[in-house]
């Protein structure tokens, strides 16, 4: 279990958290100008990567905001946490 | 049995108390400081289970955590009783009852053991390969293997203790109080670091403690005086908290730990009421410190398991902290210079040991010296190539090594003795390293694994880190902590230091012997009865990764997750698939360290508290009246009220009864309820229904359908515009929390430009609906300054009012199909408002029903309940509900996903109206719908979602999904059940009031 540097409440155990899946997959404006494969690709894929993966969080048994996180899947190491509509930092 | 071995008074031993325990029935005594495990060998008893496959009579064989063998049953038969516990961990108490495990009839006479005899049938992998087949069999199967196989029995009774659970934040854990441990936590707390140290043992100080010999000297005093001085400057710091009895279970990332606190297991059953019995620490450290210590190694020898081995640590312990010897006349294997220490401690309290047998040819040892001077025989080059005795050892062979190591050579000695010690070396703890993500590296001089790359912030240090001697571990633990802490110095920076142990060592991982590896039976893991022929036939019949091997083999995978033995299993793979150590790397450890019960992981959550429940404000009601209950989430809901005699299905034909002629009454408190505010509000709303909702009047209501982006219905409700700006939503009541999750997500994430606001006050209002034909008359009774006329409020509208001085809302909703209103009241007052609902309807014969009758009721009228009617793959298609989907609307959430090629096929599953044949047969939910018996193989068109016996329309309705069903009307199809097959015809979902004249009625 880790901790996590909520940007509005700082460091809180991660059990106060629920995981949103990837980062930055942004609903698309315009929905119904996609075709099916465009529109399956924002639905349904997903990376899923062994290495720093970005994140959605949010804090639930807390301030109930959406942050971003930048983790390491393969060790849980937290590199950096931003909050939502900031741009990704490089790593 | 009688013979008392006490030799002296151990340092651990309190000989002016002596306490009586029973064993397998037998009255013992032992005195106060003893383990069971060191009070049965005082009592000469060895002989203490049966193994698991084999069930050959086995001994005790170490001295701590790491016990294989001498697992016991605590108080058989009470609401105490406690299986897989190990004898060496026990501390005896007036009163203790143990039993052996795994032995039927009895320990000394185990029907079992025809197993062994039997073994050359029972290979590795032998349940995998003869429990197969054919599946029907394997009730059979179970039985025997439970019967003969059976780890301990678990309690049947409701357990008399109570478990707490404990946070515990701190700068520096230290985990384990051997001399480095003491080290680390007397400079942790003396820096200022808020510090913890816990040890899983009663007392502090590991091994060093009870080390008397000239020969471990630590400024110019034996190394235990100096250690016990170190304790009891430590005892006085006011920064450290000490925790005896408290083993680390388990070691997560970010330096969170699991520690069990043992607070009453060593006193007697009378002394623990009203005491909590273990603490489950939950620590969260900023710094770890692993002082885990060491585990010796055995050796792999024909019949190395019979009760009277030992390690050499174990005899050692017992004799130097319990004042035990395990035998009279001792002999000792081993391959490096601990089996000469504890044979030096023999000698000194007078204890014989008749030989060595040391498979080195040449050492310089200055403790062997000391050895020699007391005419011990020392058989260098050698090694144990037999044993032998039943339930005892009473004999072994040994013969020369080749220098290879791989043969034997001359001819056999054989050595009478009852008690062989042990010392294959030592193997670093680094269990709890491993499981907190660190990484191994391998040190080839002595064959161990050893901390390299640590993951958080933590350090190992003394003999778990592979400092294994006294002069290494006082050397380079002050220098590792100096670096840990970043501090200059330390107050061990200058001791003077006497450590005579030879560091020389030949491992060997599988002795050789005068057997072929087929003949031999040379136990690696002991619990699991796994050998070295095992492992190599697992490796023969092409297994390779370490962790198939260890699953085919079980090695390792006993309530000891082989800590003794695991080192050997890898170096006999390594030795026969010509791998290298370093490259195998070890199987994963994996929590806990050692067994935990499941009270202590539950602590106080257990009977009421074992899960959160919600209460409505008319709970006391629904008690009061005899309702049944039934969770719906966390909520407790009123299911029915039964009268009298009544069972659920007749109580529920009543309340449908009654609230279609004449009134209900329904506590729907647990609808959860959002307010949302803002100039954004409609549009918000347009976004996340379905529907259109820009429109809606105020003061007017409309039903909702919430979908997820894949076009899935996710919720459903009524929702209320209150306002211009202001509405209130209702959600399922299992489906609030996530909803109102779902709706924070898309304002902050997707559309933070909406001026929104969002406020669950599900537990803010009680919600009272009546309904049924006289419904307007009871409720205009309780608010009589309203105007109900369906002019001024007509279905589908809300007023705000008041009842007395209490403001209230009024919906003109329907779930039912009825003509009924939803009282919404400050929570506080919903009970108040339900008795005065219950009051105005005493002559209407007002009904109270519960979530069946709702269902019912519903069902009736083919209203769906998200998550019966639907699960995840239902679009408001395929549920026949294309009126709710807005054809104008630019986007709302799943919109697109409405006519992805999947979801526009003709041959999904579609919600539909099913009858009976015979209108007196109720389907079950969740049976299976089908066109033709005999077609092969059977064709599944869907299931049975909904089903109940209508008592309004005197017929069985059901809903059920069918693939294809909307173009299905009329088409009769089967149900096909276990005892006969029902026919059914396909109809519309609606079966009462069609065109809804009840809800003005
Ligand atoms: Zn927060």
């Amino acid at each position: 279990m880790f901790v996590i540097n909520c940007p509005f409440c700082g460091e809180r155990e991660q059990s106060e958290f629920k995981a949103g899946g990837e980062a930055h997959i942004l609903r698309p404006k315009q929905p119904t100008e996609l075709s099916d494969d465009e529109w399956a690709e924002y639905l349904f894929m997903r990376k899923n990567i062994k290495g720093i993966q970005f994140e959605r969080w949010n804090h639930t048994h807390g301030c109930r905001k959406w942050f971003n996180i930048a983790r390491d899947t393969s060790n849980d190491e937290i590199k950096v946490v931003y909050k939502m509509g900031e741009k990704p930092p490089s790593i | 049995m009688t013979k008392n071995l006490r030799v002296n008074t151990g340092k651990a031993i309190d000989e002016t108390y002596r306490i009586s325990f029973k064993f397998n029935g037998s009255t013992y005594y032992g005195f106060k400081g003893d383990t069971l495990a060191s009070a049965l060998l005082a009592n000469d008893v060895h002989l203490v289970g049966r193994s698991f496959k084999y069930h050959r009579p086995r001994g005790i064989m170490t001295a701590g955590s790491e016990e294989p063998n001498a697992i016991v049953q605590l108080h058989d038969n009470s609401s105490r009783t406690e299986p897989n516990v190990r004898a060496t961990e026990v501390e005896i108490y007036e009163g203790l009852e143990a039993t052996s495990q795994n032995c039927w009839p009895s320990v000394n006479f185990d029907i079992g053991g025809i197993n062994n005899l039997l073994s050359p049938l029972l290979p590795a992998g032998f349940y995998y390969k003869t429990f197969m087949w054919p599946a029907s069999f394997w009730k059979n199967y179970e039985y025997f293997i439970r019967r003969s196989a059976g780890l301990g029995k678990s309690p049947t009774k409701p357990d008399p203790d109570v478990y707490e659970h404990r946070y515990i934040h701190c700068d520096v854990l230290v985990i384990g109080s051997g001399i480095s441990g003491i080290m680390a936590a007397k400079i942790a707390a003396k820096n200022g670091f808020k510090t913890l140290l816990v040890d899983e043992k009663p007392n502090l100080g590991g091994s060093t403690i009870y080390q008397e010999s000239n020969y471990f000297k630590i400024n110019n005093q034996n190394s235990g005086s100096w250690l016990e001085k170190e304790i009891n400057e430590i005892k006085k710091l006011k920064n450290l908290e000490i925790k005896t009895r408290t083993s680390v279970a388990a070691y997560h990332g970010y330096n969170f730990l699991l520690a069990r606190e043992n607070l009453t297991d060593h006193l007697p059953i009378e002394q623990r009421k009203g005491k909590t019995r273990h603490k489950l620490l939950k620590i969260r450290a900023k710094k770890v410190i692993s002082a885990t210590g060491s585990i010796e190694r055995p050796m792999i020898f024909d019949n190395n398991d019979r009760p009277g081995i030992l390690l050499s640590s174990a005899i050692k312990k017992y004799a130097d902290f319990f004042g035990v010897a395990c035998g009279k006349k001792n002999i000792f294997l081993t391959n490096n210079d601990s089996a000469y220490e504890t044979t030096i401690s023999l000698i000194q309290k007078g204890i014989n040991v008749e030989a060595i047998v040391d498979n080195r040819e040449e050492v310089d040892s200055k403790l062997l010296y000391e050895v020699e001077k007391n005419n011990v025989k020392i058989f260098k080059g050698y090694t144990v190539t037999n044993t032998f005795g039943y339930k005892r050892i009473n004999k072994i062979s040994i013969m020369q090594i080749s220098n290879d190591g791989q043969n034997v050579l001359g001819s056999k000695i054989y050595l009478a003795c009852d008690c062989l010690g042990v010392s294959g070396g030592w193997t670093p703890a680094v269990h709890l390293f491993t499981q907190s993500g660190g990484k191994l590296k391998f040190r080839n001089e002595d064959q161990t694994f050893i901390p390299n790359i640590y993951p958080s912030d933590q350090l190992s240090i003394g003999a778990c880190n592979g400092d294994l001697t006294l002069d290494e571990i006082l050397i380079n633990t002050p220098n590792s902590l100096k670096q840990f802490f970043k501090i200059k110095n330390t107050e061990y920076d200058r001791l003077e230091i006497i450590s005579s142990t030879n560091k020389s060592k030949r491992n060997i991982w599988l002795l050789p012997s005068d057997k072929v590896i087929g003949k031999t039976k040379s136990f690696v893991d002991y619990q699991n009865d796994a050998t070295a022929k095992d492992i190599k036939l697992a490796l023969r019949e092409g297994f390779r990764s370490i962790e198939h091997v260890k699953r085919y083999t079980t090695t390792g995978m006993g309530t000891d997750q082989g800590k003794l033995g695991n080192m050997h299993a890898l170096g006999i793979i390594s030795e026969t698939a010509g791998a290298k150590m370093g490259e195998l790397g070890t199987t994963t450890f994996r929590p806990p360290y050692t067994p935990l019960t499941f009270g202590t992981i539950v602590g106080r959550n257990v009977g009421e508290y074992f899960d959160i429940f919600r209460k409505t404000p008319i709970h006391d009601f629904h008690v009061e009246n005899n309702a049944e209950f039934e969770n719906v989430g966390q909520w407790k809901r009123a299911w029915y009220y039964p009268k009298e005699n009544e069972n659920m299905h007749q109580a529920v034909q009543r309340e449908s009864k009654a609230a279609r002629e004449s009134a209900g009454i329904l506590d729907a408190s647990t609808l959860g309820k959002i307010d949302i505010q803002g100039t954004d509000a409609s549009e918000f709303l347009n976004r996340v229904y379905t529907n259109a909702w820009s429109k809606l009047a105020i003061g007017k209501c409309r039903y909702g359908l919430m979908l997820n982006e894949d076009g899935m219905v996710y919720d459903d409700g009524v929702t209320t515009r209150l306002d211009e700006n202001h509405y209130i939503m209702t959600t399922t009541t299992g489906g609030a929390a996530n909803v109102m999750g779902k709706l924070e997500d898309y304002l902050q994430t997707e559309w933070p430009e909406l001026d929104v606001y969002l406020t669950s006050v599900t537990d803010h209002f009680a919600t009272v609906s009546v309904c049924g034909p006289n419904s307007k008359k009871i409720v205009s009774k309780v608010i009589p300054d309203l105007n109900f006329s369906d002019e001024s409020f007509p279905h589908m509208s809300f007023k705000n009012t008041k009842i007395g001085k209490i403001n209230c809302r009024v919906m003109r909703i329907s779930f039912t199909g009825e003509h009924s209103y939803e009282i919404n009241i400050q929570a506080n007052y919903g009970k108040s408002v339900w008795e005065k609902c219950m009051e105005a309807g005493k002559h209407h014969n007002i009904t109270p029903y519960g979530t069946e009758t709702m269902h019912l009721l519903r069902a009736e009228k083919g209203f769906i309940i998200v998550g019966q009617d639907t699960d995840a793959t239902m679009t408001p298609i395929d549920l026949q509900m294309d009126w709710i989907v807005s054809k104008k609307k630019y986007d709302f959430i799943g919109k697109r996903s409405l006519y992805r090629s999947d979801t526009i096929r003709d041959d999904r599953k579609q919600l539909v109206g099913i009858l009976t044949e015979d209108p007196n047969e109720v389907l079950e939910e969740g049976a299976q719908i089908i066109a033709d018996v005999n077609k092969s193989p059977i064709e599944m068109l869907g299931h049975i979602t909904s089903s109940y016996y209508s008592p309004n329309l005197k017929k069985s309705i059901a809903l059920g999904v069918v693939r294809g069903g909307k173009n299905m009307m009329g088409q009769k199809l089967i149900i096909p059940m276990e005892k006969k097959n029902i026919n059914v015809t396909v109809t519309d979902p609606v079966f009462l009031d069609k065109e809804n004249k009840r809800l003005n009625a």
